[in-house]
């Protein structure tokens, strides 16, 4: 009986061994030829946390640290896993609404994606970090706090030349492709920090985490050794004396312009003023945007713009300093010949005579002294008619490769990014039949040029550099902020800077001739007001004529020079925008000033009293001045607006119990006098109001 | 009954109790890598019976002393009391309608205070007993249709039950009788009737109704053709094949459809198609479609008309888990997925996951040779007894193993829709454990006592 079906046993043996084939073929093809299952599982479990290293230090020529870092908080979220939280609760420690929530969350939709954390909000302010931070495992899958270096600066001076870093935005990244951005990192935007981003910026270093399946950390993956440990950005050493760059700007306040001083020995800047400027530690922190915004848009200043290194100008009669140099060099003139000046230019003929300030015969030393401008109209007249080339366009471009020589017409090269190259007249520039056209013009055309008008245009920091330039009798090293790189130049940033300039072959004395003019500037000429006892300083003045749309508007006031003539130790221009009166007037005493301050390192009793004049005087330019006050007088209105509004509501009825118990208290107690404050704020109101009276429509009741 | 001092381990066959303790360690090793995170008291959890693991490590414990009971019990007692105890199963199961426990939507569980008892579960040992007590009755003539059919209740009437609990996946195991069954007669014409309309219900689910018609009605013309070529006389041969055919097409148009349109709960019309890969399947009540696409959407996986697979999460991360184990494994503990908690009830039914994370390709086949190792050990111990009861008790013991085991692991490697079947030995629960622990060491007693008994 018991063996009846006993073959049937077989057949089940083999369905058993038939099932187990088909599992193990199963295994073998999941576990052994199927790859995707490994990376699926590292996506499901691994977080590649990145870390950020503090970026590099920057210190000035005293070592002393003027760029540091300290930490921000950034609040990250991932919209994919934002669905069933308490969103309400959220935007309560968030200070903000559903509808902002809502945006934020679209905009890092757009930005990087649903899956991939972007920044809610950057640089929380410690309140919203503490409060968040407490609360955080409520919003755990979604929102994550990441911490981030950001910029402190021990000397709140030169933000301009530091420039700063921001979160880089899709157009960033699509430049910096082959570079380790990612959506969310900062970057440097502008100055030093775009400069050398990459030696600052180190190197980001990861941090491989294990996650659970609702992106809770485990803890390191393989206890870390998958880890890149970040690596600090390099330290930048830099030329700058803050000292003096602060001494800068306190001259500078309250007026538009800059200062450029340059070591002539080595090329290095020791300062780089830029009027208006602002805090740098202003665009870190959690307000950065709205700051942003307000230097932006709102100061009709621009503080944002680097005028050292981006405001372009006519140089005006600093101009002269290069003219002689040419001429002598170009032998159409010596060091005695003599032009006379009865009151003007009158080389052109019918055309208007060009002004001279004081009448009277002068050689070359005198001419730059007294900065005679018929002496240098007659000079370039020379140059560009000289006999020696065949026409007025060679010989025109003879006098261009000159001033491309002295360093102007091009980009100097310096560390900041935004240098602008200022112009210089070419034979193409007039050939433009736009300009005047081939053959239809002659040195006439641009007579101004020779008195640094018109047609050139300079940036402050090649006026200085010219300096530097003519203070080397001869070469020059491209300016530049950064003197070295801790841990070596990997990158050749630096290169440039190391090579010695010697463009055009000029003698010494050709040079001594321009520095015996120079010195007489100080001691006889147009800038001995801006004396500096015990130094031979070499300067030239620069009053520069202006126009804005066709209006003629203050003069800008220039001065460039350097000391001491027998070692110079600084190069230095100093522009002050529509000051008036000319550049011995207040270019020329912040120019003494900063020298004094640079070469004995303080201000003699006995100028003490100039500089307080001159930091207390207030050049705001009036165009500038008058659209300020339009603003500030709009946003005032705006805020007393508001004002108003609120106090008619809480007059109008009780908002809350709070409310009703002061107007019930109120009303037993004083009789009605609602509109004593509103009068007085009326009154202000009226004061402060452009021309046409303005009312609001809502304070029309209280107006009666 | 007779011996003073029966010595427990005569007879013993000891390759199945090693290949049992085998895995008993192994499942407890598995529950603790789910469960383990790194720095926590071990020892203070084992005894502390916060987590599972100790939890099963105590069920192990009580498992091991009933093991030694049924070992000291005397095999006559299992052929005595199988009817009884077939008896009491079912009112079990019954009870349960009365004063069952909610467990995850099923009213299948009776809550005893340490553990829930799953009736269902325990009633195969019972069920098993009854059906070796049936075959082995001295009179029984197998061959006759009322006695397989006698048999064929006995081993349905619980899964019968079981559904009305809404438990499906408990009843299906009760197919696993049909292997003890065939084992003693029952006609292949049956087992291959059955499987033949499993094949046509999956060639329906699978195949567009349309074509699935043409290819049935063209197989059907091809048959009578070649009949009508061999055979004079096939009149017969052909009414067969037509009603056949007719009871194809029934099924496939009619009796499928129906199903999926009208009698199955979304989740399960979801959790089926989410197997074979569907989703593309035309309802034709937009009611039913939109309820349908709801599922679709929990499982977040794939979009309608999207071509990748559509698979339930839990099927996904466990596929990720085992496939990411590679050719050795991660390492014990070092499972991302495990340690993740990525697989949900990774405990219970996919325990088989945290074996082919953490032991690769090499420790999941080490394990499928324990388990068919045991099966083809029974069914050898089973050949070898001299009576029916034991070797039919036997055969539904290799059965229900069988199914346990195959669907189990075919769920959690993506080859079939997840029923909810535990891995026997390993799956977190005291109710599996001390179930297949009984079933195993019964076998093992009345294996022992093989000489003694003559039926």
């Amino acid at each position: 009986m018991s063996v009846f079906n006993q073959s049937r046993s077989r057949i089940i043996k083999l369905v058993f061994v038939m099932a187990f084939a088909v599992i193990i073929a199963r295994l073998f093809y999941l576990q052994i030829i199927s790859s995707k299952y490994g990376k699926m599982a590292k996506s499901n479990a691994i977080l590649e946390k990145p870390i950020y290293p503090p970026r590099g230090m920057v210190f000035d020529k005293h070592k002393k640290v003027i760029v540091n870092n300290t930490l921000a908080y950034d609040l990250m979220v991932t919209p994919a896993q934002t669905k069933g939280m308490d969103i309400d609760f959220l935007c309560k420690l968030m200070e903000i609404d559903t509808a902002e929530y809502n945006q934020r969350i679209l905009t890092s939709i757009i930005k990087a994606g649903r899956q991939v954390p972007s920044v809610f909000e950057a640089s929380l302010t410690p309140q919203k970090y503490a409060r968040i931070q407490e609360n955080l495992w409520r919003f755990q899958s979604a929102f994550y706090i990441q911490e981030r270096p950001v910029r402190t600066y021990p000397i709140i001076a030169g933000a301009n030349i530091f420039g700063y870093t921001a979160e880089v935005d899709s157009g960033y990244l699509k430049r910096h492709a082959d570079e380790d951005y990612q959506s969310g990192e900062h970057a440097g935007m502008t100055g030093l920090e775009a400069s050398y981003e990459k030696v600052l910026k180190g190197q980001k270093g990861i941090q491989v985490l294990l996650k659970d399946k609702d992106n809770k950390i485990q803890g390191s993956y393989k206890n870390g050794e998958r880890d890149i440990p970040a690596i600090a950005g390099s330290n930048l050493y830099t030329s700058l004396d803050m000292e003096l760059q602060q001494f800068g700007e306190k001259l500078m306040q309250n007026k538009v312009g800059s200062i450029v001083a340059i070591d002539p020995r080595t090329g290095g800047v020791i300062a780089l003023v830029s009027s208006p400027t602002y805090d740098p530690g202003y665009l870190t922190g959690p307000d950065r945007s709205k700051h942003i915004r307000e230097l932006l848009y709102n100061d009709p200043r621009l503080p944002l713009l680097n005028r050292a290194v981006s405001a372009t100008y006519s140089p005006g009669s600093t101009f002269k300093t290069l003219q002689a140099l040419v001429g002598l060099h170009d032998g159409v003139i010596t060091t005695q010949t003599t032009f006379g000046c009865n009151g003007a230019f009158y080389g052109c003929g019918s055309a208007k005579p060009m002004k001279c300030l004081d009448p009277g015969v002068y050689y070359l030393k005198t001419a730059i002294t007294h900065s005679c401008n018929t002496y240098f109209a007659n000079v370039m007249q020379r140059v560009i008619n000289n006999p020696r080339y065949p026409n007025i366009d060679s010989s025109l471009r003879v006098w261009d490769n000159y001033m491309y020589g002295f360093g102007l017409g091009h980009k100097l090269g310096i560390d900041i990014p935004s240098e602008k190259s200022g112009m210089i007249p070419t034979p193409e520039y007039f050939n433009n039949p736009k300009i005047h056209g081939q053959g239809k013009w002659n040195y006439c055309s641009f007579r101004s040029v020779s008195i640094g008008q018109g047609e050139v245009v300079t940036t402050p920091l090649q006026v200085a550099n010219e300096m530097a330039y003519i203070a080397n009798k001869g070469w020059y090293y491209i300016p530049h902020i950064v003197d070295s790189i801790e841990g070596g130049d990997k990158f050749g940033l630096l290169e440039k800077y190391k090579t010695k300039l010697r463009p055009i072959d000029i003698p010494d004395s050709i040079f001594e001739a321009v520095h015996d003019g120079m010195q007489g500037v100080m001691e006889s000429g147009t800038g001995r007001g801006s004396k500096v006892e015990g130094i031979t300083v070499c300067g030239k003045t620069g009053t520069v004529e202006n126009y804005y749309r066709g209006v003629k508007q203050p003069n800008h006031s220039f001065f460039a020079a350097f000391a001491p003539r027998e070692n110079p130790k600084i190069a230095i221009m100093c522009v002050v925008e529509n000051s008036g009166r000319y550049g011995g007037t207040y270019a020329g005493p912040i120019v003494s000033l900063m020298i004094e301050k640079y070469i004995n390192d303080s201000i003699a009793p006995g100028r003490k009293a100039l500089e307080t004049r001159i930091t207390n005087t207030n050049l705001i330019p009036p165009l500038m001045k008058q659209k300020m006050n339009s603003i500030d007088s709009t946003k005032k209105v705006k805020e007393i607006e508001k004002q108003l509004i609120q106090n008619s509501i809480s007059l109008s009825g009780p908002v809350n119990d709070m409310d009703q118990k002061i107007v019930k208290m109120n009303k037993s107690k004083v009789p009605a006098q609602p509109f004593g404050t509103n009068n007085y704020l009326l009154n202000t109101l009226a004061m402060i109001l452009p021309e046409k009276n303005y009312f609001p429509i809502s304070l029309k009741p209280i107006s009666k | 009954m007779n011996q003073r001092n029966p010595e427990i381990s005569k007879g013993i066959d000891w390759l199945l109790v090693w290949l049992y303790l085998a895995l008993c360690v192994i499942g407890l090793l598995c529950i603790f890598s789910v469960e383990y995170r790194s720095g926590e008291n071990i020892v203070q959890n084992l005894l502390g019976f916060k987590k599972e693991y100790s939890k099963q490590f105590f069920f192990m414990g009580i498992s091991f002393v009933i093991a030694i009971f049924i070992l000291l019990t005397d095999s006559k007692f299992f052929t005595a009391t199988a009817n009884l105890s077939y008896l009491f199963g079912i009112c079990l199961i019954l009870a349960t309608f009365v004063v069952g426990k909610n467990v995850a939507g099923s009213k299948s569980w009776i809550p005893l205070g340490v553990m829930n008892i799953q009736p269902v579960e325990v009633c195969k040992i019972f069920t098993s007993l009854a059906i070796a007590k049936y075959l082995s009755a001295p009179d029984l003539d197998f061959q006759k249709t009322k006695s397989q059919l006698i048999a064929a209740a006995i081993a349905f009437a619980p899964a019968i039950l079981s559904v009305m609990q809404k438990e499906p996946g408990a009843a299906l195991v009760y197919f696993s009788f049909a292997l003890a069954l065939f084992r003693e007669g029952l006609p292949a014409k049956y087992i291959v009737a059955v499987l033949s309309l499993i094949t046509l219900i999956i060639a329906s689910i699978i195949i567009k109704q349309d074509v699935l018609f043409i290819i049935l009605t063209l197989v059907a013309l091809l048959l009578i053709y070649i009949v009508k070529q061999r055979k004079k006389k096939s009149r017969n041969v052909i009414t067969a094949i037509v009603l056949i055919w007719m009871v194809s097409v029934g099924v496939q148009k009619f009796l499928v459809p129906t199903l999926f349109e009208k009698i199955l709960k979304p989740h399960q019309v979801v959790r089926i198609f989410a197997s074979f890969g569907i989703d593309d399947y035309q309802f034709k009540d937009s009611a039913r479609a939109v309820a349908i696409q709801k599922e679709y959407n929990k499982l977040g996986t794939a979009k309608k008309g999207d071509n990748s697979k559509v698979e339930s999460y839990n099927v996904r991360q466990s596929k990720i888990a085992i496939g990411s184990g590679g050719f050795s494994g991660k390492g014990y503990l070092k499972g991302t997925q495990t340690s993740g908690d990525f697989i949900p009830a990774q405990n219970t039914d996919f325990i088989f996951s945290s074996v082919g994370e953490n032991f690769g390709f090499l420790g999941s086949t080490v394990l499928m040779l324990l388990y068919f190792g045991m099966m083809l050990r029974i069914v050898f111990v089973a050949e070898r007894q001299r009576s029916t009861f034991s070797r039919v008790y036997a055969y539904c013991v290799a059965g229900i193993l069988f199914v346990h085991v195959f669907l189990n692991i075919c769920m959690t490697i993506g080859l079939a829709p997840s029923p909810g079947i535990t891995l026997p030995f390993l799956s977190y629960g005291g109710s599996s454990l001390l179930t297949f622990t009984i079933l195993l060491f019964i076998l093992i007693k009345l294996d022992a006592d093989r000489q003694m008994v003559l039926r």
